[in-house]
């Protein structure tokens, strides 16, 4: 017996969301044309903070995109067949939330015109020229992952396939920490530790997104979602957290042994201002504390409460982002190590950002844009599984 | 209506529009840009040369002066600025009878040279004679003492 | 230049010509000869060459307090509005550390350091930050996609980025929106065999802080300086063998 795939029924919800979302997109859009007809002054990005509030949304959708094969890995990979399922899915979600991320990055771009010249000419010493590469070549992998799973003549190298697209992910997620571990400049970056740190960010916040993509679209077409598999999938992000937070213990510990990093440590831990803030109430509380508060105690195990936990976690992850992308920039480099620095181009001196609408309009449309492709494409395609309760799972659970 | 006389209108329309389509080329073959004068006599290559192969001109001397520093004149982006700004404008680009922008509006190409070169021929550049520095070599260490004209 | 007028007798005359000419000759060569320790300049159809490198030496004890005066020069050479504000492009800036054990003073101009090996070049995706071959760290605009990786990599923090659609460039400096920038230690000019405006600026002003030329000619000034008395590089510590060199700090 095999679950079928359905496409969702065009309810008045359904066109109500896509409505909704699309204007967003829309607007993202239209904010990025903005920005390049008048250029980046219209953004509250500056010489010293290059790197803004639309690179905080776009780094975060590509690590959980990455992080949103999983599922589909976790079953094909490690043979959890009580995923297979779900494997569709999530190998729509890479697609849909590496769409998404690479847009927003793509319209921030000085010269988002010269996108060919990018694709076209390669510094291979550049860790930017090899992600062009990943990134590109993981839409191919997963398009062709996702033809093994959905037609019957794909059926043989679906492991081939699958595996295959596992590897490529892991090193697309490295390569993605390595963008600041590979920077010699800042102190905030320049750590190997950057690439693993992004892997397991990559576990979490794709799960966390995984489960309330899977919640809302089978709460939205009512179809049965069992406690069972969520409560697996619980578990599973509580213990992402948990590495995550494991991580950033260990980050910010050896820095405070470095004498050189005090400053740094100082500035992130206490006297950073927002950054402090987003940092203790962004990324430690809302996305460590609360979601493992939740997902490992069995009173608090309510579809409620999960939503809450998987929106803590992503909100945890915007958190993280902000503070390892602006927090890193904002303190100034240390180029004259004890003395105190001053000049006309802010030497010395933390470094304002307060990001301006466009940039939020752009963050915010291109996940917008990435919810909008997964809906659409479970509409058009049968990505989801008819029923996914615990009795209809445990019957072919059991037959493996 | 028969059959063939439908056929016949249908031949006659046939060959009315292609009169009209011939009419309209004709038309647009004497609707070329206008393309205001450059200065001297004649350009460094001819005029079908520079048409087909500009392009390449530009883009290959282009990597020869930013990559290798070669600074040669012949080819080079200024020196096509210089003789073709217009006299009216002082530019090659800024207004629609200017050099490039006459031919490229025309054809619908986009230029996308000026958002960051000078359309305009700048003041002579200094050679080495015009910069003057003091050689005293007693209280400091100086780069090279300026020719004195 | 020494000439002598209203000699009398036919010897003394001839003599006095002679000296002026030959003084005449001296100093119209003397420049060919003291920039470059060889007796031509690189002709126009020439690639830059290896075997050239250009570099700076910065003597804090001369850079003036307050002068701004290379800051000024670069900006008129390239066209730069002057302004200071977090989305203006500064090629140069003069930088105040103060010793906070000691409390020393010392003022220096930062800029691209046109490192032997820039951090800006290696992660640059498409090339456009590049190495010329005399040392001279550039930015191909004709590449640069304005994804500002390479500020981001620069430990000196010397990148710019233009940030709004500009008008009235200067001909030999192209810049232009989206595109990254900094300083190309006056290449237009040294390609002419002058140097870089901030230098000569400073000089003009009297406090002759900056010296540039090739720093793998023995003979020229600022190789005879670098050798005769130590000069750190800024960060010194990420081996980056930078071109630009600071003494008295």
């Amino acid at each position: 017996m095999n679950i079928a795939f359905r496409e969702i029924q065009a309810k008045q919800g359904y066109w109500l969301t896509m409505a909704v979302l699309a204007a967003l997109a829309g607007v993202g859009v239209l904010s990025a044309l903005y920005m390049e007809h008048h250029g980046h002054i219209v953004t509250g990005m500056t010489n010293q903070i290059v790197w803004g509030l639309p690179h905080v949304f776009a780094v975060f959708l590509i690590v959980a995109a990455s992080g949103a094969l999983n599922v589909a890995s976790i079953a094909t990979v490690f043979g959890k067949t009580l995923y297979k399922p779900l494997n569709r899915l999530s190998a729509l979600m890479a697609l849909t939330f590496l769409a998404g991320g690479l847009m927003v990055l793509v319209l921030d771009l000085g010269r988002a015109d010269r996108i060919i010249v990018a694709m076209t000419e390669y510094n291979f010493k550049s860790i930017f020229a090899w992600n062009v590469i990943l990134y590109n070549g993981f839409f191919v992998i997963v398009i062709a992952y996702l033809w093994t799973m959905m037609d019957r003549q794909g059926g043989p190298w679906y492991k081939a396939v699958g595996t295959f697209a596992f590897v490529w992910r892991l090193i697309l997620t490295t390569g993605t920490g390595s963008i600041f571990g590979f920077l010699v400049a800042r102190e905030a970056y320049d750590a190997a530790l950057l690439a693993p740190m992004f892997i397991i960010f990559s576990f979490n916040y794709g799960l966390a997104l995984f489960m309330l993509i899977l919640m809302g679209l089978y709460k939205g077409d009512q179809r049965p979602l069992g406690d069972k598999l969520l409560g697996r999938m619980r578990s599973l992000l509580g213990t992402f957290v948990a590495a995550s937070l494991y991580f950033t213990l260990v980050y910010h510990l050896t820095n405070l042994y470095f004498t050189k990093h005090h400053g740094l440590e100082a500035f992130l831990l206490l006297e950073g201002g927002v950054h402090t803030q987003v940092f203790w109430l962004g990324q430690v509380l809302v996305g460590y504390v609360v979601p493992m508060t939740i997902l490992f105690n069995a009173a608090l195990s309510g579809r409620g409460w999960t939503v809450i936990a998987a929106v803590a976690a992503v909100l945890g992850g915007l958190s993280q982002m902000w503070v390892t992308i602006v927090g890193g920039q904002a303190y100034p480099i240390e180029m004259f190590p004890g003395y105190a620095v001053s000049s006309s181009f802010y030497d010395g001196a933390v470094h304002a950002y307060s990001p301006s609408m466009v940039e939020v309009l752009l963050g915010v449309g291109g996940l917008a844009t990435a919810i909008l492709l997964t809906v659409g494409a479970c509409k058009v395609l049968r990505f989801m599984p008819e029923r996914l309760d615990d009795e209809t799972l445990a019957a072919l659970h059991g037959k493996h | 209506m028969t059959a063939q006389s439908l056929v016949n209108s249908l031949i006659g329309a046939l060959a009315l529009s292609a009169l009209l389509g011939l009419g309209t080329v004709a038309q647009a073959a004497a609707d070329t840009p206008k393309v205001s004068a450059a200065k001297g006599d004649k350009c460094v290559e001819n005029t079908d040369f520079m048409r087909r192969n500009h392009m390449d001109l530009l883009k290959h001397h282009r990597d020869d002066t930013m990559r290798l520093g070669i600074r040669t004149t012949k080819h080079s982006l200024k020196g096509c600025v210089e003789c073709h700004a217009s006299d009216k404008t002082g530019s090659v680009a800024s207004s629609k009878e200017d050099f490039c922008v006459a031919c490229h509006s025309y054809a619908s190409v986009k230029l996308d040279c000026w958002d960051c070169h000078a359309t305009k021929p700048g003041k002579k550049t200094r050679g080495k004679s015009d910069a003057k520095m003091p050689i005293d070599h007693a209280a400091h260490d100086h780069i090279h003492a300026r020719g004195v004209k | 230049m020494n000439t002598n007028s209203g000699s009398t007798t036919a010897v003394e005359s001839r003599r006095a010509v002679l000296k002026a000419g030959a003084a005449i000759t001296a100093a119209t060569l003397a420049p060919g000869l003291m920039f470059y320790g060889v007796a031509h300049s690189r002709p126009a159809e020439e690639p830059a060459s290896k075997d050239v490198r250009w570099g700076m030496l910065i003597d804090t004890q001369k850079c003036g307090d307050g002068c701004k005066s290379c800051v000024t020069a670069c900006n008129e050479e390239h066209g730069l509005s002057g302004k200071t504000g977090p989305q203006d492009s500064q090629w140069i800036r003069k930088v105040d550390i103060r010793n906070l054990q000691t409390d020393a003073q010392h003022a220096l101009p930062m800029l691209c350091q046109h490192c032997e090996n820039p951090p800006c070049v290696d992660v640059c995706p498409t090339g456009a930050s590049m190495k010329r071959a005399d040392g001279i760290v550039l930015v191909d605009s004709h590449l640069c996609i304005g994804c500002r990786y390479c500020m981001m990599a620069c430990p000196y923090q010397a990148r710019s980025l233009v940030h709004e659609p500009l008008t009235d460039q200067k001909p030999d400096v192209p810049r232009g929106v989206g595109c990254v920038e900094s300083c190309t230690f006056c290449v237009q000019r040294v390609d002419r065999d002058e140097t870089p405006a901030c230098v000569e600026a400073c000089t003009e002003a009297g406090h002759n802080a900056m010296l540039f030329g090739d720093i793998n000619n023995p003979e020229t000034p600022i190789a005879k300086a670098l050798k005769a008395r130590a000069s750190t590089e800024v960060r010194a510590d990420l081996n980056l063998n930078t071109g630009v060199r600071y003494q008295g700090i």
